[in-house]
Formats: C-alpha cells, structure tokens, sequence
C-alpha cells in the first residue's frame, strides 16, 4: 500500500468536512473492498476517512412498516436481527449470506451499496423492497440508487447516513454463487407488496438493477409458474468465465421463479 | 506390537506445535540486517526487453541494489535447469531452452522475472520495483495447448522450433495397428485434463544469508527436498560449492509437488544475500504464487481402446499434447512422459499399448509435478475410456473393469509399457467398494432422486499408480539425473531417547508421528522418546525428499534399515553385559534377553554402555548411532477403486455429490488415522480438479484465474462425508510392505467424479472443470 492520512471523525458533520477538505479522500466503512484494493496497491487515496467511530451511522430501527438500518450496521448485525428478522426474513437472510463470517462482521450497508459491486447482493434488496436511501443531504429512491458499474447517484463527499426499507407482504432473495469468489453470479430479489410485485436482479448484468418485466410477469399471477415462458434478455448480461451470457440470462429465469416459489 | 506402534492411529506430535501457532516458517524467520526483495515482473506474456532503466529505483529510499539478468549472468549463475531427459523421436535429447533465473533481453509469460530489487523494508522495495522502467516490445502470444504447435504459430524459443519440446512415441505402433484393424469395437475419447494451480497454503518464500567469515550461504527456503536443493544450486546452477551451501526446509506449509522444483527466487536470492552481503529475504505474496509457482497437469488428448466381442481390450493407442508452459522447470519432461505412459495399462491386461506425446512450450508459467503428476493425467484418460468402452459394448462399468483386471494370481505383472506391478487385487477392492457403496441399491436411489428433480448418477474409477520413487537404476535408464534412494541415521542419546534423521521431508505427512511410530515399533523405545528431525543440510545426513509418496515406502525403509543395525549392535553390547554368547541374545519389545533365562537388558541400558564404555566388548565402537540408505527394487503400486455418486440439478447444472466410497491398496498402514486423512486430502484435491479448479490464461497469455476470487478452490461443502476402507496386498520387494498414499486420492477421484456426472445426464463426456455453465450446457445437449 501507499502512505495516506487517517482520520477516524466521530460525527457525519466532521466526516463530511474532512472529506471535502482531501485532495483525493475516500470514505471506509467495513473496508472489505477499499483494504484490499489499497493492499494491492490499485487505489492511492491521499486521506482515508474511517466512519467507524460515528455511532450516529449504526443500528437498526423499527418504525410501523418501516425498516431503518444504518449505513455502518453490519451483515452480521442484520444477519443476527430479531426486528428485521420478524419484519424482512429475506434481508436478514441476505446479510447471514455475504461473504463469509470475517466479511459479515466488518462489512456494512452503506459501504456495500455505495461500492455498487455488480455482483453484490444488497443492491438488489434496496432496489426490489422499494427502500429508500438517506444521505447527510437528501433522500434517494432506491432504484435511482444505483447508476452503473460501480457509480452511484451519490454526489461528491455524500455520505450514507442510512436505509429504510418498507415492509413487504412477502419477499425471497436467491442467489446463484460464483464457485470461486461465491458472490452472486445472479441474484434475484422478488417482494409482493400491497403496491403489487417487485424484482430486482443483481450479478447478471453491469449494475444492479429493478427487473420490471419479472414484475409485469408476476403482475397477475404471483407465482413461479406465471415465470414459465419468462426470457431475461441475453445481450444484456454479464459474461466470463464462470458464466456466459445465455447461461446468466438462463439462471435469472431459474432463481426468480425459486424466490417467487420461497415467497409462498 | 508396541502400543504407539506400527498400525496405531496415534494423534499427530507435530498438531501441538501447528495448533498453538509455533510452526516456524521461512517467513516467520527474521535475522539481524535483514533486507527485503521484490522481484519486477512481466505484465506481458511475450515480449522483447528493449532496455531497462533502474536508476530511479537504485535511488529511492532504502534500496540496497536492483539487480538484473545481466549481472546475474556476469557472475556466472545459473541458468535453471530440468533434470530429466526425454529422447525425441529424432533420436535427439529434448528441446532444453536456457532459463535464466533473471530475464536475459526477453520475457515468455505473465509473471516472468525481469529484476530484483533489495531494499531495507518491504514497503521499500514494492516502492522502488514500481520505478523501474522496463521497454517491452511486446509479441504475439502462445497460449493454447492444442495450438502451441501449430502451422504459423509464433515462435518462442530458438531452440525449439514450432515450440515443440519432445515429441516421444513409445511402444509397438505396428503390432498396434494390427490389433485396431482387426477389433471387434473401437472406442474413443476426446479430452482435456485441465491446468491446475497446485495452491499449498504457505506461498513460496526464501531467505539467504552470507557468512562472508565461513564463505557460507545458508538458504532457508520453502522445500520438500533440501538436499536436492542444494544439489541442483551447487551443481548446476553455480550458486556455491555444496559444502559451502546449507538449505533449510523449516516447517513448510503444504507442497503438493509445488515446492519440489528450484526456483528462479530461490536462485536470486541464494546470490543477491552474498551480493549485497546483507541477508535477504523474499515471500510470495498470492498473486506472485498463481502466476509463478508451477503449475499442474494441461494436456489435450485422444486414446482410442480396440475391443473383441467379449469386451476385452486388445489394444490402446493414445495421443497427447502436453503444455509444459514457457520453460522447463526441474523435473517437467518426466510428467507426460514417464509418470504418464507407464501408467496406461491401469488395472487392465491390455496387452497393447502405444502413446504419441508431443510436449510444447508455450507463454504460460512452467507447468510441473503436482500432486501425482502424470499419473492422475493417465488415470483420467483410461477411466473415463473405459466407461465410454462399457457404454459401447452395453456392458456395466463394473463388469467391463472385472473382465479386463490384471487377475490377483498374475503378480508380479509385467505390463507392456515398462512398470511390472509388485502386488494387487483389484477384484476386491473393486467389490469391497460395491458392497460399501450399495451398488444393488443405485437404481432405486436414482428413482427417488428424480421425483426430486434431481439426475442421480455413479461412477468407478480404477486405479493404479506408481510411486515410492523411485529404483536409482530405473531412474537413470529413463534419463533422470539423480538416484532415488533415501537415507536415515537414528541416533540414541546416552539418556535412553532417539533422534531420527531423515531425508525425506514433512510438510503436513505427519512423518514425525509415522516415522516415530515405526521406530518405536522396531526398537521399543516410548513413543515419546522418539524425535524425527529433517528439512536441514547441516543435521541430517542426505535425502532426495518427499514427493510420489515416497516418504515410507524408502525413506522409512531407511529409518527401520537403520535400526536393524543398531539391533545388530545392540546384541553384541548386551552379550557382554550380560555375559552370554552374542547368538544366545534376542531382541524384542525393547529388550535383549540371554534366550532360556530371564535375563535382560533394555535397549536403553545397552545404548547408556555405548556411550559410557567403561566394560565393553572388544573390538566394538562405542556410541550407538548408525546410517542406513535404502535405494528400492520397485517403484510400489497403490491401487483401488472409488466410487462417486452425484446429484445434478439439470435446471442449474449444479452438481452434489452425495456419497463417495474409496477401496484402497496401500500395504500396510502404519498410521490409519494420518493415511485417512490422505485419502480425504487428495480425494478433495481430484474433486477440486473435476468440480472447480481450472487454470485460464486468455488468449493474449494473461492470466485470468490470478486469485481466488476467480479460482475456485475446493472448500468443506463441496465435499461430501467419505467412505473409506481398504483392501491391502503385500508388495513383497517393500521391506515393510508400505505402498505409499499421499496421491492416490487425487488420482483416483477425478474419473469417478465425471464418470457419475457422464452417467447422470447419459453424455458420453463432460469435461473439467465440470462447472455448473458446463454442465448445464451438456444437459441441454443431452436432452
């Protein structure tokens, strides 16, 4: 790694004037992709802003039909939550399967959406559950959330202060591991909600993003039948190694109807 | 038997030092003026070095020096070599291009070395390895196996024109033709044995220092073999005379073949510490360790089975092209060549046997031994025809093994392609793994799978191998450098407690319990008296080291040599004690006894007489410390079969698998426990090459499974719960009757894995890694 200033602020007020002042400053949360980026010497920040110690950004709050986890909560913190548990399984169950148990106990909400890793698994929750993202200076509709490969709505020194997210009637996520790094080669997100259904589908293509044709399919008939004839379009998708493109448009197919079929 | 004897599964000595974190690794050395090295890479697969310009990284802070190939080449080191011949079909030696250790004016893969640099901390040298400035003149890249040679394809090495090392046909063509023409069947198979990264846990490291008082060079590196380090430094890469050179192999965390070979790194940093007269020290960070360790396996394949009417084979043929990557690394040529066609008559009488291998060079990273090395290539390739021969001839995978098998009462067997098998009885195993495995039951299992939504499928593999190398003789007729013997020296201490030197070395074997086991069973002594030393020039005497599951079938057979001599001179030391004819004495449990009396003697007493010689027998030297070698007769022949069933989800291709059985010939176990735990290692190594693990470099020679964010490692849930038993032989040219068992679990896992998937979705092959795309892309095809 190279040399760069730490600065650990114990408010967002601190944290966001500390990060406008930097000539080239990044925010760290859990850190799991910032570390090891700078361990490889691919990022070069000139100051590093730790918002571990802003006990404002952490923890998770029930209000009537709304779920509000801070932007520092960890994986493991959702993952173990009686609230979300008793209010959104689906998420808890998303957070118990970031990563592996070191990841879930550094990694956070906000430092997960505001990477916007294609592959990641709290894009789709946040973009499928209608949530909505709070910052130090607005409110952002999930689904405007996430613009495209690792770019999000977020200004310059905008910093996450939370996310809340509604209560659906019912909702599953599944995912389809990559054998090797076991993040989502495609993960889909489906809720029914009084507003009608909602999908969201991650690690297939270059971002996150809200699957309004899954949701016209499940419009009328909320089940994974109603999927049967459904074809995620193939030039749209991810493809490499591990997965080509028609295979990935094959498995959003597969894990929407299995998450549909778990929301039963 | 002792208590803590041969056949007792004694918990491992070495776990209590391992468990409390006070393993002592190369890295985990540290030594006053200690200085740190980074090795500047190629990015490029293929390039000409126009220039390189160090000036700004001699300058930056910390840096004690950046070296290169040229003053490398100006002190006359190295280059690296490969210490086995393989004639080609031209009657000349293989094609050996030189190997520098540093880059001379050219690069040939992605990770290559071009430079050192040396500075006081590591942050240093990372910083100053980024200042210099390397001009590539990148080229066209070689990539492919199966395109390496071919028409137009950019050249890599003067030496060797089309990028052919070797070509090397072996057996009868002729008589082979003949027997194809006339068969009732033939069957055949294409195939690809994918490249592997081998992955111990432990990167490679090394560290150098230089006594400029004794003129000495003591090189800490991460080896299974520092004597043959040592040897091949001193010998052939001019590196310091072999008494001026000591090579410590400390606690080495994993191998798999990997470490066996002397490295570029090892060679630099054994001549920069006398260079700059400041230790030196250099650990591969992870990415360094995908893109230079040596890597495993890479060939492309055909083999053709003749069979008559009855499903007999009467005769194979096979061609391969085998990558050996950019250079030779230590022992490449022997991989597809000698530890590959000498295993193709498998468990089978096939009396007919001819090969084609054509090995290339291509802009890869060295491809070497990896766990098995040529016989988990030749397993794969058999087993997987073989099913395709039963598919044709309607038979069951079983029964076509049955007809073909080696009968028990033909051994020794000598096969047509060189080996003659020391002992076996592949029928037994073959129905000990059936019965085990409820292969009756199969068919309802299937049933009730497929009211799931699942494709249940089994699959056999039926191994042999060759380890326990190797016979000296036979390794030098072949074109080996070296003899394969191994040597031990056990050593009383005037207190009564044993020290055990050997030359092989453990890297996570458990040698300090099995060879403790061993010695405690020969001489008596307690189990916790006994101490097994080795991975030190300077305290053990010699050793070829520990690869092909050699470690106790020779080198134990050293160590139990050895006691039998200290047995031998232990008796005349007792007669004197005691006062009786050396004749009279027996020895046993630990004690010599005047036979017909009660009187005795432990053998602790005899060895305290040794040393304090104060009434001793004339003519006898004291101390009680002997050496043995033990070059042995045969290579030993583990074989068995394993059977695999999976489950496939066709909607994802994904596959379980759900139960695995393994019916090994290992001898005689020493410790059950350890050979287990083996079993299960290598089993998830060759489930790891069948399900996840696939080395790619694309098309440009980058390489695209770099870390393990794209290269699937093998972790417990893919594993199932196994099912592990034995049918042992007596190999009678072994002295303890030990086969050896470190690889067999990765030779014989991968058919059986594929021949279960193969069976599961009825296609004829599915190749490996069989990810899920791969699959699921055969079930479409299938259907």
């Amino acid at each position: 790694m190279y040399e760069f200033s730490y600065h650990r602020p114990a408010s967002v007020a601190e944290a966001a004037e500390l990060i406008a002042n930097a000539a080239d400053g990044k925010l760290v949360a859990g850190g799991q992709t910032l570390l090891p980026t700078i361990k490889h010497r691919l990022a070069s920040p000139s100051d590093v802003i730790d918002l571990g110690g802003i006990a404002e950004l952490s923890g998770i709050v029930v209000n009537g039909n709304i779920v509000t986890v801070g932007a520092m909560t960890t994986h493991a913190e959702v993952a173990a939550s009686k609230e979300v548990g008793e209010a959104i399984p689906a998420l808890a169950a998303l957070a118990g399967n970031i990563g592996d148990p070191a990841v879930r106990n550094c990694g956070t909400l906000g430092g997960s959406i505001a990477n916007n890793d294609p592959a990641a698994d709290y894009p789709a929750a946040v973009i499928a559950l209608g949530a909505t993202v709070r910052t130090n200076r607005r409110e952002i509709a999930g689904e405007d959330f996430f613009t495209a490969m690792f770019e999000t709505a977020l200004e310059e020194d905008e910093i996450i202060v939370a996310v809340d997210f509604p209560r659906p009637e019912a909702a599953s996520y599944m995912k389809f591991e990559n054998p090797a790094s076991r993040y989502a080669i495609v993960g889909v997100f489906v809720a029914r909600t009084a507003a009608g259904p909602r999908a969201a589908v991650t690690g297939a293509t270059a971002c996150a993003h809200r699957a309004y044709r899954l949701e016209e399919a499940l419009q009328a008939d909320f089940s994974a039948a109603a999927l049967d004839d459904f074809e995620a379009p193939v030039d749209k998708m991810n493809s490499d190694i591990h997965a080509g493109a028609e295979y990935r448009a094959h498995l959003v197919k597969v894990m929407a109807q299995r998450a549909v079929a778990a929301c039963a | 038997m002792q208590e803590n004897g041969i056949g007792a599964s004694v918990r491992r000595k070495e776990d209590q030092r391992f468990l409390l974190g006070k393993g002592r690794y190369t890295d985990d050395i540290n030594v006053a003026g200690q200085t740190c090295a980074v090795f500047v890479r190629s990015p490029h697969a293929h390039a000409v070095i126009e220039g390189i310009d160090a000036e700004a990284a001699g300058a930056a802070p910390g840096v004690v020096a950046v070296l290169t190939g040229e003053d490398l080449a100006a002190d006359g080191i190295g280059p690296l070599i490969c210490g086995v011949q393989v004639t080609s079909d031209d009657g000349k030696p293989h094609r050996a291009p030189a190997h520098p250790a540093l880059a001379l004016g050219k690069v040939n893969y992605v990770g290559d070395h071009v430079a050192v640099v040396i500075a006081e901390t590591l942050a240093q040298a990372r910083d100053a390895a980024e200042l210099v400035e390397v001009n590539y003149r990148p080229l066209p890249a070689v990539a492919s196996t199966a395109d390496a040679a071919g028409e137009g394809q950019q050249q890599i090495h003067e030496e060797a024109p089309n990028n052919i090392c070797f070509n090397w046909p072996f057996g009868d063509k002729e008589a082979n033709d003949e027997a194809f023409a006339g068969a009732h069947k033939v069957s055949s198979i294409e195939l690809v044995n994918n490249r592997m990264v081998t992955n111990p846990m432990e990167p490679r490291a090394a560290l150098g220092e230089y006594n400029s008082g004794t003129e000495e060079i003591t090189l800490h590196l991460t080896t299974q073999n520092p004597h043959v380090h040592r040897l091949v430094l001193a010998a052939f890469n001019q590196l310091a005379p072999e008494h001026k050179l000591r090579v410590v192999g400390p606690d080495v965390g994993g191998g798999f073949g990997a470490k066996i070979f002397v490295y570029a790194e090892e060679l630099v940093v054994g001549w920069a510490c006398r260079k700059v007269n400041r230790p030196v020290k250099w650990t591969a960070d992870r990415t360094e360790a995908f893109m230079s360790d040596a890597h495993g396996r890479d060939h492309v394949a055909r083999a053709e089975m003749a069979l008559d009417e009855n499903g007999k084979f009467l005769a194979m043929r096979v061609h391969t092209i085998a990558n050996l990557g950019a250079y030779l690394s230590t022992f490449a040529t022997m991989v597809p060549s000698y530890l590959y066609a000498f295993l193709f008559a498998g468990q089978y009488a096939t009396p007919l046997i001819y090969s084609e291998v054509k090995a290339v060079f291509t802009n890869t990273a060295p491809v070497d031994a990896s766990r098995g090395a040529g016989r988990p290539e030749a397993t794969y390739l058999l087993e997987r025809l073989v099913d395709v021969c039963a598919a044709d001839m309607g038979l069951d995978p079983a029964e076509i093994r049955r007809r073909n098998f080696i009968p028990k009462d033909a051994f020794p067997y000598q096969t047509p392609v060189v080996q003659c098998y020391d002992s076996g009885d592949y029928e037994a195993a073959l129905d000990k793994a059936m019965e085990l495995a409820d292969y009756g039951g199969f068919e309802a299992r299937a049933a009730e799978a497929k009211d799931r939504g699942k494709l249940r499928g089994i699959g056999f593999s039926s191994y042999v191998e060759a380890c326990g190398i190797a016979p000296s003789a036979a390794v030098g007729q072949l074109g080996g450098g070296v003899g394969l013997w191994e040597s031990a020296q056990v050593r009383f201490n005037p207190t009564g407690n044993v020290q055990v030197f050997t030359g092989t070395h453990s890297h996570g074997q458990g040698h300090e319990t099995t060879f403790a086991q061993l010695v405690c069973d020969q001489l008596g002594v307690p189990f916790e008296n006994i101490e097994v030393i080795h991975g030190d020039t300077a305290k053990t005497q010699f050793g070829m080291g520990t690869y092909g599951s050699r470690s106790l079938a020779v080198g134990g057979v050293a160590i139990a040599k050895a006691c039998d001599k200290l047995i031998a001179k232990g008796k005349k030391i007792a007669a004197h004690a005691m006062e009786a004819a050396e004749g009279d004495i027996e020895f046993a449990g630990g004690n010599y006894t005047v036979a017909g009396t009660d009187k005795s003697m432990n053998i602790a007493e005899v060895a305290f007489n040794a040393y304090v010689p104060h009434s001793y027998p004339e003519g006898v030297e004291p101390g009680f410390d002997e050496n043995a070698f033990f070059d042995p007769m045969n290579f030993s022949f583990p074989a068995g079969t394993h059977i695999c069933e999976v489950e496939v989800d066709p909607s994802t291709g994904e596959v379980e698998i759900v139960d695995y059985t393994a019916v090994d010939d290992f001898g005689k176990l020493v410790n059950p426990m350890i050979v287990e735990g083996q079993v299960h290692g290598g089993i998830v190594h060759g489930i790891g090459q069948a399900l996840l693990e696939g080395c790619h470099y694309d098309a440009d020679g980058q390489l695209v499974t770099a870390s393990y964010m794209d290269y699937a490692m093998p972790r417990a849930d893919n594993a199932p719960d196994f099912r592990v038993d034995y049918a042992p032989t007596d190999p009678p040219h072994n002295p303890l009757g030990v086969k050896g068992c470190g690889e067999a679990g990765a030779i014989g896992a991968p058919p059986a894995v594929i021949n279960a998937i193969a069976n599961a979705i009825g296609a004829k092959h599915v190749e490996m890694p069989a990810t899920p795309e791969t699959v699921w892309r055969a079930c479409q095809a299938a259907v």
